[in-house]
């Protein structure tokens, strides 16, 4: 493969781990609860960058595109969703702290 | 043309909510009944070119890329019992008007959700079918939005989403490593070579389908979704969302893309075992209804990973025959859990007893289905669980069946106890008052356990009819 | 090639930007800030309409369900604030450093790239694809957009006072 692809892909596997670490860390670590939907769009931002790396590496990009737009679209009822139950879980316990969501256990 | 089934019921819903007064609301109960009574009709009796591939456009503009074999039509006639189930007892447990045509219109997202699961044939797709359900289901759970339904949905939420987003990662692996995201596409590449990057994206597309599917240890978010769920979801979400989202996806893409490598066949094991046993020895402490329940769903879930992980054709057929059956005895387990949840307001096993004598049917039907999974004969799911044992003993892995098999005796136990507790001995005073369910919940509980009971005892025209043609999918 | 590190380099600190800081609203505005910089990125990895939609859906829609979900819910005082602040530093200060550590670890580790990467017989239009071959796609992302405005009525609705 051409030194430009390859290089890229060196660089790429670098950072998007870096991304998803990242992501991964904030929605184990915070207790607030906006600040894990904050944890999960940086995951989503890792991932579509993946996507796009893949489909630039190998040529495919209007598929890679296609699932691109897809993602961001689903994300954002994902996120529009979660936004609407942490809004409902503030107006019950009037706080947006996890260690108030340990009621179910067992 | 297997995309009627997806886009009828769309239609069906951009129909409902169509400003056209009142009348709509009301049509909504009747229409999704229909919609399911015809999945089922139709898996029952259409004949095989209506579930081939599509090669004609649908009027000329759109073309779906949906075919649906053996192992999909189990799955479809499965969807369509448990969605007819969860609409009956949804119309009797949900008294706000509004709230039931939310209940409903989700109702319909969920059923489209699953239909597009079992019948694409391409991995991304696969992905938004799979979003489509979890999204009806995350706002399923908290439609009443009590604060413990909204701690389960949002654990599940988060959960779901990191699963999928492992899932995407695969993709776009594949796609670097393969070129193209569908079935047939990337199990043609995957069997030219194996190299790391190849086995990086099967591991987390296995890994994110653990989660999806409630196996251990990914299982943290099933009890808490399942025992605060509203009753009518926690009948849809047993039934049958956990088995399409998470084990059906698990069964297809090991078969038909990924194949039964060594490696694979050893997780699917290991994993199995280890659900099993955990799911058993958790359901036995539990003083929540729903929650045991919850926990056994683990456990028998776990019974089907372990059959699939032999890879041997009779071993696959057990796990797809047992899928069907876990479907219809949980969801049975769970209507009747609705009906006690109903009639006595609490989930607690500790304050209940002796509630047969007032509720004969719900007593009675959650007898034959606790027999159906601790695996009694004639029942049906004394046929599924000697496959998959015979499975097991047959390819060699002998410790697995005999864990299988004390697996059996610890759900016989914790299901005994469960029902001296909740329906024999002594009627509790507070309860001595209450009715048997209404019709709504009764209804379905009956016909379920009629299933079960038909299945057991025809298990030989089952066998010919619906098991060798899967079996005859591996060659 | 430089140009594109770069960008990586500000994606990345963007990002632990918006994890690492104690204000919420400034934190959703970093990452609004990281989705303006993974559009650059996207553009210049020739993807010209998924940026855009990146652009305009992340960085501009999901940071605007950011600000009405602060906004809904209410924030610290200012004491509790300052204490807060300090106390999340002692858990989040591990961040930078694990990924610092993360860095050095995936630079030096000497990936084989041994797989022979396929390429695409000629390249196509985006429009094309989506709207011919993944039609099905597509209609996933009607449905979900329905499902998504259920949601919306279910959750966000008030209840209606009862008519005494």
């Amino acid at each position: 493969m051409s030194i430009n692809i390859a290089q890229l892909i060196r660089v790429s596997m670098v950072f998007i781990p870096l991304l998803l670490l990242a992501g991964f860390y904030c929605i184990m670590v915070s207790r607030n609860l906006i600040r894990t939907l904050i944890g999960l769009e940086i995951l989503t931002k890792g991932v579509t960058l993946l996507i796009i790396v893949a489909g630039y590496v190998t040529g495919y990009m209007a598929v890679a595109q296609s699932f691109a737009i897809t993602l961001i679209i689903i994300e954002v009822v994902v996120l529009a969703v979660a936004a609407g139950l942490i809004v409902n879980v503030f107006r019950h316990t009037d706080s947006l702290d996890r260690r108030n969501l340990q009621n179910l256990r067992g | 043309m297997p995309s009627l089934l997806i886009l009828v019921p769309l239609i069906g819903i951009i129909a409902l909510n169509l400003p056209l007064g009142k009348f709509m609301k009301r049509l909504s109960f009747l229409l999704t009944l229909f919609f399911a009574l015809l999945q089922a009709c139709l898996v029952l009796i259409a004949p095989a070119e209506f579930w081939r591939q599509e090669t004609v456009d649908v009027g000329g503009l759109l073309t779906f890329n949906l075919s649906a074999d053996p192992l999909s039509l189990v799955l479809l006639l499965a969807i369509a019992i448990v969605i007819f189930a969860t609409l009956l007892v949804g119309s009797e447990t949900l008294q706000d008007d509004n709230k039931q045509f939310n209940f409903t219109n989700l109702l319909i997202i969920a059923l489209i959700g699953m239909n597009g699961i079992v019948m694409v044939q391409d991995l991304f797709s696969l992905y938004v079918f799979l979003e489509i359900t979890a999204i009806a289901s995350f706002i399923l759970i908290s439609l009443h939005k009590d604060r413990d339904a909204l701690e389960g949905a949002f654990k599940y939420l988060i959960l779901s989403a990191v699963a999928t987003l492992m899932m995407l990662s695969s993709i776009s692996l594949l796609l670097m490593t393969t070129g193209t995201s569908s079935f047939s596409g990337v199990a043609v590449a995957l069997h030219a070579g194996q190299n790391y990057m190849v086995l990086l994206a099967v591991a987390l597309f296995v890994g994110g389908l653990f989660i999806k599917g409630g196996l251990v240890p990914f299982h943290g978010w099933l009890p808490d979704a399942y025992s605060a769920a509203p009753s009518s979801v926690s009948v849809l979400l047993a039934g049958i969302v956990t088995k399409t989202t998470g084990i059906y996806t698990l069964i297809r893409l090991v078969m038909s893309v990924f194949g039964f490598t060594p490696q694979i066949k050893a997780v699917l094991l290991l994993v199995g075992a280890i659900s099993i046993l955990v799911g058993a020895l958790a359901a036995l402490g539990q003083k929540d209804f729903k929650r045991m329940l919850a926990y056994s769903s683990i456990s028998q879930v776990g019974y089907i990973i372990l059959s699939l992980g032999t890879g041997t054709p009779l071993g696959i057929a057990g796990a797809v025959f047992h899928l069907f059956n876990h479907a219809i005895f949980k969801t049975q387990l769970f209507v009747n859990a609705a009906a006690i949840e109903e009639q006595t307001g609490t989930r607690d096993m500790d304050k209940m007893g002796g509630l047969a004598a007032r509720m004969p049917v719900t007593g009675g039907t959650s007898i034959v289905a606790f027999l159906s999974t601790a695996g009694i004969p004639p029942l049906a799911g004394f046929w599924s669980k000697l496959i998959i044992i015979i499975a097991l003993w047959m390819s060699g892995h002998y410790a697995y069946a005999v864990i299988a098999v004390l697996a059996s005796v610890i759900t016989l136990a914790y299901f005994l106890s469960m029902q001296r507790r909740v329906f024999f001995g002594t009627l509790v005073e507070t309860f001595s008052t209450i009715k048997e369910a209404k019709a709504g919940i009764v209804l379905p509980a009956v016909i379920l356990a009629v299933i079960t009971i038909a299945v057991g005892v025809l298990f030989p025209y089952i066998l010919n009819t619906f098991i060798l043609p899967v079996k005859s999918l591996l060659g | 090639m430089n140009l594109n590190i770069c960008l990586l380099i500000a994606l990345t600190i963007a990002a632990l930007w918006s994890i690492m800081h104690e204000n919420l609203i400034k934190a959703a505005i970093a990452l609004a800030v990281t989705s303006i910089i993974l559009t650059t990125l996207m553009f210049r990895f020739a993807s010209p309409l998924a940026a855009v939609f990146e652009l305009s859906v992340c960085a501009g829609l999901i940071t605007v369900i950011f600000m009405s979900t602060i906004s809904l819910t209410k924030p610290l005082t200012q004491t509790e604030a300052v204490a807060h602040a300090k106390e999340r530093l002692k858990r989040f200060w591990y961040l930078p450093v694990l990924l610092a550590a993360a860095a050095v670890g995936l630079g030096l580790a000497a990936i084989p790239l041994n797989f022979t990467i396929p390429q695409a017989p000629a390249p196509a239009n985006v429009r094309s694809v989506l709207w011919n071959e993944r039609q099905l796609d597509l209609l996933g992302q009607v449905v979900i957009i329905l499902a998504g405005v259920f949601g919306v009525v279910v959750l966000f609705k008030e209840k209606v006072k009862e008519k005494s």
